[in-house]
Formats: C-alpha cells, sequence, structure tokens
C-alpha cells in the first residue's frame, strides 16, 4: 500500500507537519511507500500517484489530501488508470476537517496521524467493486418558464431531446416580460424575449405545461419519475384564438399581478399581451360562477363570437413523465416592502418599488409608458431612488446583495431622464456595483451626462408632507444630512427565492442555502448542478443574477443535461446496502424507513431485496436492521471496527 | 427597591472603558436579590438597563472584569421592561380604559417616542422603530386624541444639550413645527431629557405659546382623577389637555 500526503499549498502544510505524517505512515503494517507532495490534484502530483502505483506495485493508495467531495473522484481515476480497481483508493481528509478547524501544530498532526491510519485500516478490507450500470430516460423536465427555463428548454430540445416545461402561471416570460428595457443596451425586454417564447410554443420537441406544478418525484438520476399536476384548463389552450370576447363579458374584476396591482384584470383574462400560450386564462379563485356555476357569461360569449373553446367543467390532469433530469429555473419574487417601515411603502402612495415602476415605464404597461404619480396621475418632477432597501441588512431584512439594482436604478433614471427632461433624479446609494461588461460604462454615462444626482448614503425616513414626499438621508461624502421634497420615491427592493422554493426543494429533494436559494453542488467548480444528481440549476433561483448571466447559466445547465443523457447507460457508485439473505428474518423493518423505496420483500423467500439502482448508501436500513441482515458495501461493520481501533490506539 | 443609583444614563459603546458600566450592573445585581423583573419610567433608564443585560448574558471576559471590580455578580437575566409594557401587559389597557374618571375629551396630544425606547430595534423591540403604537394606543383609552406626525420618532439632541446646546435647537425645533402642524396642541413623553430638550429648544426661541411638553404618566394620572396639581401640571399644561372639556372647575369636582 503507498500513502500519499498533499500539502495543498499551505493550507495543510502550514498547520501540519507533512514530514512527520509522511515518515509514520511509512512505519505502519502493509505500508510499503509514503511521500508528500505540494499539490497532489495537480498534473505532476497525478503523475506522481500513477508512477508510484507502478513503480512500487501498490495494490492500494491512500491520499490524505482535502475533502473527497472535492478531488475523491480525481484521485479513483487515477488509481484506476494505474490499473488497480478505483475502490482501492480512499481519501482521508486532514484540510475540512483538520488543518482548517484547529490552531494547534501538534494536535492537528496528531489528529491528521489518526485520521490516515482510520484510511489505512478501511482501505485493506475494501473489496473491489464494478460500478452499476443503468439506463438513462432521455427526456427533460425544466421547471419555470422564466427567461433560464425557455433557454435551457431550447438547447436541449435542439439537441433533439424532448423537453416538459412545466410553468405555474398563464404564460411563460417569467420576470423578463414584465421589464421595458434591459441594461446595459437599452434593449426592449418583449422583443428580445417575444421570439424566444414564440419559438418554444412551436418547437416539435418541447411540451409547455402552463398552470402546472411539480407535485411528486421519484426515482434517481438518469431514471427520474415526475407528477405534474395541471390545474384545469377551462380554455382550451389549442382553440382559443385570443379574441377576448370572454374577458369583456366577464363581471369579476381583481388586481393585475402582472402590473402588480397597478391596473384591474377581469377572472377570465390573457396574463399579458404577448402571452405564450396566446390563450385566455380562467382564474378559478375569482371566478364567480364555477362551484355551483352561476355565471357563465364567458361561456355565452364564447360559443356565439369566438371559437366555443371555454369548458367550465373541466378538471385539473395529472401528467405523469419520465425523465432523466430535472433543471431548476425557478427565478425570484421581490422582498416585501412593507417591512420597510421607515420608506413607508404601503402607506404613501407615491412609494413605489423598482418593479412597479419598471412597469410604468414599459410600453404597455398601466400608463402606456407615461410616468405619473400613482396618488394623483401628475408628472412628478424630482425623484428618488434609494438603492439596497432591505439589503445589505443582516440584522433587520436581507443579509445580500441583489447584484442587479446599481444598474437597473442607473437605467431607472436614465429613462426618467427621457421622459421629463427638466426633472430631476437622485439616487442614494452605498457603494456603486457595476462589474460587468459594459456595466461601469453605462452608470458613468447615466452620472455624467444625465446630471443624476448620486448620493452616497442611506435615507432613514420618509414622510408625506403637504401632498409631497420628505426623503430625510445622509450625503457621507459631504457628511452632511440631506433632505429632498420629493413627488415619487423608487425603492430597490431585493431579491429573494420565488415563494414556492421551499416546496418544491422538499418535493425534488434539492437542497437551499441560508437564504433559501438552490444550493450548487460546488460554488466555483460545479455551480451549475444541485448535490442532488441529475437536478441541474438556472436563473435567480440559484442566487441574485442579470439576464446576461441567467441566460449563460441556462445554456451551461443545458451543456450539463445533455452531457449526461449523451450515453444510452449511466454508472453509479456501487457503494451501496447489501442483504445477507441467510440472516434476514423478512421482519421489514426496514422498508418503509428507506427514502428511496430500494427495499421490497421478496415474495417467495421472504427476505429483504436491495434495488441497486434506487439505493444511495445513506445506511438508514443497517442501523434499523435488528439481526444485521443488512451491510453496506465496502463501509462494513468489521471496516468500521478496525477504523475505529486505528483511531484510538 | 434596596440600594439603586443611577444608570449612567448612556449606553457606553466602547469596550474599554469599563467604569461606565458599573453602574447599571450594580442596579441590576442588586434588582435580582428582589426578583427578576425590573420596572423602569424613563425611556433612557430602559434602554441602559435592558441592554446591560442582553450585554450581560453574553458571560464575556468584559462581564468578569466588571464583576470582579463590582464585588456584586450579574450574569444577566432581569426582565427589563417599561412601565407602558406594565400598563399594557400586566394591568391592560382595558381595565385602564374602565379605571378613567376624566376622559380627556379628544385632547390632541402628539406622542414622541425619540430614540431610546425603540432603537437599536435589534436589541429593544419594544414596538416597531419607525411606526410605534403603543404610546397612541394608551392615550386613546385614556380619551386623548393621538395625533400622527413624521418626527415623532426622530432624535431630540439627547446630551448635546450639556455640550453643545446651540445642536439642539434645530432638532427640538424641527419636531416642535412638525407637531404643531399636524395639529398636536402638546407632546406626551416618557424620558425627562426629551422633555427638557424640546422645553429648552422652545425657551431659546423666545417662543410666546410653547408648546406643552408632559410626561404621559401626568395624563395617566388626570385621567385617573388625580389633581392637577398633585401632577405638578402647570395651568398652561392643564389647559392644553383639558381645552375641550366643558371648565376645568367641573373637572376638579367631579
Amino acid at each position: 500500500m503507498g500513502v500519499f500526503v498533499c500539502h495543498c499549498g499551505l493550507n495543510i502544510a502550514g498547520m501540519v507537519n507533512v514530514e512527520e505524517l509522511v515518515a509514520n505512515a511509512g512505519k505502519q503494517t502493509d505500508v510499503v511507500f509514503a511521500v508528500d507532495h505540494k499539490y497532489l490534484c495537480s498534473e505532476p502530483g497525478q503523475t506522481l500517484i500513477k508512477d508510484s502505483i507502478r513503480q512500487q506495485h501498490l495494490d492500494a493508495v491512500v491520499v490524505a489530501a482535502c475533502s473527497p467531495a472535492m478531488h475523491e473522484t480525481t484521485f479513483k481515476n487515477l488509481t484506476q488508470l494505474a490499473g488497480l480497481n478505483r475502490y482501492n483508493c480512499e481519501v482521508s481528509n486532514i484540510r475540512e476537517q483538520n488543518s482548517w478547524v484547529h490552531d494547534s501544530k501538534d494536535q492537528a498532526t496528531a489528529k491528521a496521524q489518526r485520521l490516515i491510519s482510520q484510511a489505512i485500516e478501511k482501505v485493506k478490507l475494501n473489496e473491489p467493486l464494478q460500478p452499476i450500470t443503468v439506463p438513462v430516460t432521455r427526456q427533460v423536465l425544466v421547471i419555470g418558464g422564466g427567461i433560464a427555463g425557455i433557454r435551457a428548454a431550447l438547447d436541449v430540445a435542439n439537441a433533439g431531446i424532448q423537453v416538459y416545461l412545466v410553468e405555474k402561471s398563464g404564460s411563460i416570460g417569467g420576470r423578463m416580460a414584465q421589464l421595458s428595457e434591459t441594461f446595459p443596451t437599452l434593449d426592449c425586454s418583449t422583443c428580445i424575449l417575444g421570439p424566444l417564447m414564440a419559438e418554444v410554443y412551436r418547437h416539435p420537441k418541447i411540451k409547455l405545461l402552463r398552470l402546472a406544478r411539480v407535485e411528486e418525484v421519484k426515482g434517481y438520476i438518469g431514471n427520474y419519475k415526475v407528477k405534474v399536476r395541471q390545474e384545469p384548463q377551462y380554455v382550451h389552450e389549442a382553440k382559443c384564438n385570443a379574441c377576448g370576447e370572454c374577458a369583456k363579458v366577464c363581471p369579476a374584476e381583481v388586481p393585475n399581478e402582472f402590473d402588480l396591482g397597478l391596473t384591474w384584470r377581469k377572472a377570465i383574462y390573457t396574463p399579458f399581451a404577448q402571452a405564450v400560450p396566446p390563450a385566455y386564462v380562467l382564474d378559478a379563485r375569482n371566478c364567480l360562477g364555477l362551484l355551483p356555476q352561476a355565471c357563465g357569461e364567458c361561456q355565452e360569449a364564447c360559443d356565439k363570437f369566438g371559437t366555443s373553446c371555454i369548458d367550465l367543467d373541466a378538471w385539473p390532469r395529472v401528467h405523469e413523465l419520465d425523465v432523466g433530469a430535472i433543471i431548476v429555473t425557478t427565478g425570484y419574487d421581490l422582498y416585501d416592502a412593507t417591512k420597510l417601515t421607515e420608506y413607508g411603502f404601503g402607506l404613501f402612495p407615491d412609494v413605489m418599488t423598482s418593479l412597479e415602476f419598471e412597469r410604468m415605464l414599459s410600453a404597455s404597461g398601466p400608463t402606456n409608458g407615461e410616468i405619473k404619480r400613482p396618488s394623483d396621475g401628475r408628472t412628478p418632477r424630482e425623484i428618488v431612488f434609494i438603492q439596497c432597501a432591505g439589503q445589505r441588512e443582516p440584522e433587520t431584512a436581507l443579509p445580500y446583495c441583489s447584484k442587479i439594482c446599481c444598474m437597473y436604478t442607473a437605467r431607472h433614471a436614465m429613462m426618467f431622464h427621457h421622459k421629463i427632461p427638466d426633472g430631476q433624479a437622485y439616487v442614494f446609494y452605498m457603494d456603486i456595483r457595476a462589474g460587468g461588461k459594459g456595466y461601469e460604462e453605462f452608470v458613468k454615462r447615466c452620472q455624467e451626462e444625465k446630471g443624476l444626482l448620486y448620493l452616497r448614503g442611506r435615507v432613514s425616513k420618509v414622510y408625506e408632507e403637504n401632498g409631497k414626499l420628505i426623503v430625510k438621508g445622509v450625503d457621507t461624502l459631504s457628511g452632511k444630512l440631506v433632505q429632498v421634497i420629493a413627488d415619487l420615491v423608487i425603492l430597490a427592493v431585493g431579491m429573494i427565492p420565488s415563494v414556492e422554493t421551499h416546496q418544491l426543494a422538499s418535493t425534488i429533494k434539492a437542497s437551499l442555502d441560508p437564504n433559501g436559494f438552490f444550493s450548487e453542488a460546488h460554488p466555483k467548480l460545479r455551480p451549475l448542478e444541485s448535490p442532488t444528481a441529475g437536478i441541474f440549476l438556472a436563473g435567480a433561483g440559484q442566487a441574485p443574477k442579470d439576464i446576461p448571466e441567467t441566460v449563460a447559466q441556462a445554456s451551461g445547465a443545458a451543456s450539463k443535461t445533455l452531457g449526461l443523457l449523451a450515453n444510452p447507460t449511466l454508472e453509479r457508485e456501487p457503494t451501496v446496502a447489501q442483504a445477507v439473505g441467510e440472516q434476514c428474518s423478512g421482519c421489514g423493518i426496514c422498508i418503509p424507513l428507506c427514502p428511496y423505496g430500494a427495499l421490497s420483500l421478496n415474495a417467495q423467500t421472504k427476505t429483504v431485496e436491495v434495488s441497486e439502482a434506487l439505493c444511495e448508501g445513506c445506511g438508514t436500513c443497517i442501523a434499523s436492521c435488528p439481526s444485521s441482515a443488512l451491510t453496506l458495501r465496502n463501509l462494513t461493520d468489521d471496516q468500521l471496527i478496525a477504523m475505529i481501533e486505528a483511531t484510538v490506539q | 427597591m434596596q440600594g439603586w443609583l443611577c444608570c449612567g444614563a448612556v449606553l457606553s459603546n466602547v469596550d474599554d472603558n469599563l467604569i461606565t458600566k458599573a453602574g447599571p450592573n450594580r442596579i441590576l445585581a442588586r434588582a435580582q436579590r428582589d426578583g427578576n423583573t425590573l420596572v423602569t419610567l424613563c425611556a433612557g433608564c430602559y434602554n441602559v438597563l435592558k441592554r446591560t443585560d442582553l450585554h450581560a448574558r453574553q458571560l464575556s471576559s468584559t462581564q468578569q472584569a466588571i464583576n470582579l471590580f463590582n464585588e456584586e455578580t450579574f450574569n444577566g437575566g432581569v426582565d427589563v421592561v417599561h412601565f407602558l409594557e406594565v400598563l399594557r401587559d400586566r394591568i391592560g389597557f382595558d381595565k385602564i380604559e374602565k379605571a378613567v374618571k376624566v376622559p380627556l375629551k379628544r385632547a390632541p396630544v402628539g406622542a414622541y417616542y425619540g430614540c431610546l425606547l425603540l432603537r437599536p430595534f435589534g436589541e429593544m423591540k419594544f414596538d416597531d422603530p419607525n411606526r410605534p403604537s403603543i404610546l397612541e394606543n394608551l392615550l386613546t383609552r385614556l380619551g386623548c386624541e393621538p395625533i400622527d406626525y413624521p418626527a415623532r420618532t426622530d432624535c431630540c439632541g439627547s446630551y448635546l444639550s450639556v455640550g453643545s446646546p446651540e445642536d439642539i435647537q434645530p432638532l427640538s425645533q424641527s419636531i416642535i413645527s412638525s407637531a404643531r402642524a399636524s395639529g398636536a396642541k402638546l407632546l406626551a413623553v416618557s424620558c425627562p431629557l426629551c422633555k427638557y430638550n424640546l422645553e429648552a429648544g422652545q425657551a431659546a426661541q423666545n417662543s410666546n405659546r410653547p408648546l406643552p411638553i408632559v410626561y404621559f404618566t401626568q395624563l395617566l394620572g388626570l385621567a385617573l382623577g388625580i389633581e392637577s396639581k398633585e401632577l405638578e401640571l402647570d395651568a398652561q399644561q392643564t389647559q392644553a389637555i383639558l381645552e375641550n372639556q366643558t371648565t376645568i372647575n367641573s373637572v376638579n369636582r367631579k
């Protein structure tokens, strides 16, 4: 056996005496070769391991380095390349669980010593295993029809793979559809998004399920079984020609979500003019006549003037889908601005969120693109933008930065100046974060050419006096308290994961970070994947990000997905549970405990069987078995005992 | 309470000047001998003592040093409450409303909170720091008509009145004018320093008819039927409160 100890630069060698570890490892039984290297994961380091295996005729290897989550696969591949079975390699974590967390070199070295001894004992008893091969279902589920979901669905479908795109609302388009322009080029949002939405609708390989939610996900990477519940399609999607006769007669009016309540819509409506699918939607919660059927005006109108596409007796439908991978693109919502009582949102009508202001700027928005005060409809002259509203405030609101607000606020202020040239815009900011291609130049142009007043400081209070909003704040550059008498105040409220993220995460078994966004498998090296194999991430559901970054991530996630589906079969780790038939009493205690449904009772032998394709090797069943009839491959009781003995020696 | 002393009036935010923390820790150590709840009337004391208790709970080395110096051990655990909380949570505003003998009919009172009752919110957790309502809720029960005005949570200037009194004037002036503009005929406070600064600021302006500043407890006393003289309310203050009553005498007779 050979032992390889990594310095990881100074990450390990700074806290652990590597030479001592090598010397001591060399003295252990069965260890014939021990050596250290500055970076074992680098090419020279890898060559050292590979050559040593051959030259020293090693039949097992222990690598003492970083967490196995980081480079275990690398070192196992290397072992295999050198002609050994990949399971004759063990990684001992002396970085994350040792050098990074301790501050005494002597004690850290002693602990590293024990950790290495553990791995040596374990690898001695490892069985050579062969990976389990499972077939791959070449279909993909995309959850969320915003720009991320649209891009990912198109990229996967263009490669000839069937995609199911699930969208909870009546139309795809997401947040981007609500935007008027996009920074830094001022492209009209609808003009660049619309064609992609149409492409999704027409794509032969994309099945779009609107008004639908993922209800259940079973299975594993390559072989998911998904149940998608689709709300009743009261309006037949394909037959509806969006003539709008139904909405004309509908008596129920409710605030329009797309315009954030700045306008009204009917209970039967089209989410927005460019909606895809281009069909009306019936909002069952606000419809006056579904159960019992009392109104029915829309159906009558549709039968008379339209295409007879309304069926008020429609039922919900559950689609059962087989997919090999899932791309999660659930996007964001806005932090509840009413919680920021210092700014008076919700109390004073002329304090708006930036998304409301965005709708107002839009040519298809509530004011057809004119900027007006919601309170009296007058044109504002003085406008105050408050950046970081409820953000970067760990004590009272969101601890993080939403990344996009500096940019869109500059754009908003510029648009204000375009539309009201004699007006004055003030921007309160903490610092300008304009990292990105052309971003800094864009903000500078807004500041310098448009005469926007940027005030570095925060606002303490907004209140109403004589029909104006008094904004009290500080300009930290001049060190003075400032007061602006404004007509309109716009809050750059932070992004939060969309409201149903938490529920979806538990359905698809993907983990969330402390702020509720989807966690990535590795922040730098695997940013497109969830730690749950087969689930890929894109867009603001993973972290706040802008459109270019979202699109790049979506294409990246699509490419990862295609990589997974490129092979007809998939290899899975064989370190799974194993049943020892003769010891099993058939009590069945383990069966309901398995989170993956991998256990079953053989009707003839009356003993438990493990489905290797389903088992994730978590070990729950093993702990529960009263007769020790289950064991985990390469982590047997004998191995655990040997490891404990090596540790406490 | 046995052996009470001054709380120090301001919670020192410096870590290396422990002597300023000796006083409030002594108070809390002594209070703990008699019970677990300490009621304060003044917003300043409330702020200092509540936060001192929170800091003591962290059992830091600073706390050990303070305890060694004081020769009185305090490691947190006293529930510091403001008298307004006692009225609301222990007695109940309903009960107070029933006990009112002289309803202060529609007296237009502006509740003035200032800073110390409300901030820092993370530690005080007394009421919404931007839109508080506890004082207004009490005043309503006494029959008053609370006046909402933007400056009710602004700072009065605190101890700047000692070192640079000229800085107090613009602050108190903006508070008073904000209250007046909204229709307040008097202000109710819970802190003597707020009261002093708001009065001194007006005096420096040589205001002919200054806005009377009274403690909320004086309004409570008046409503419960205590004589204004006993409450140390002067004629002008009493008049401002009872302007909407028929006559002052009729009140006293009742």
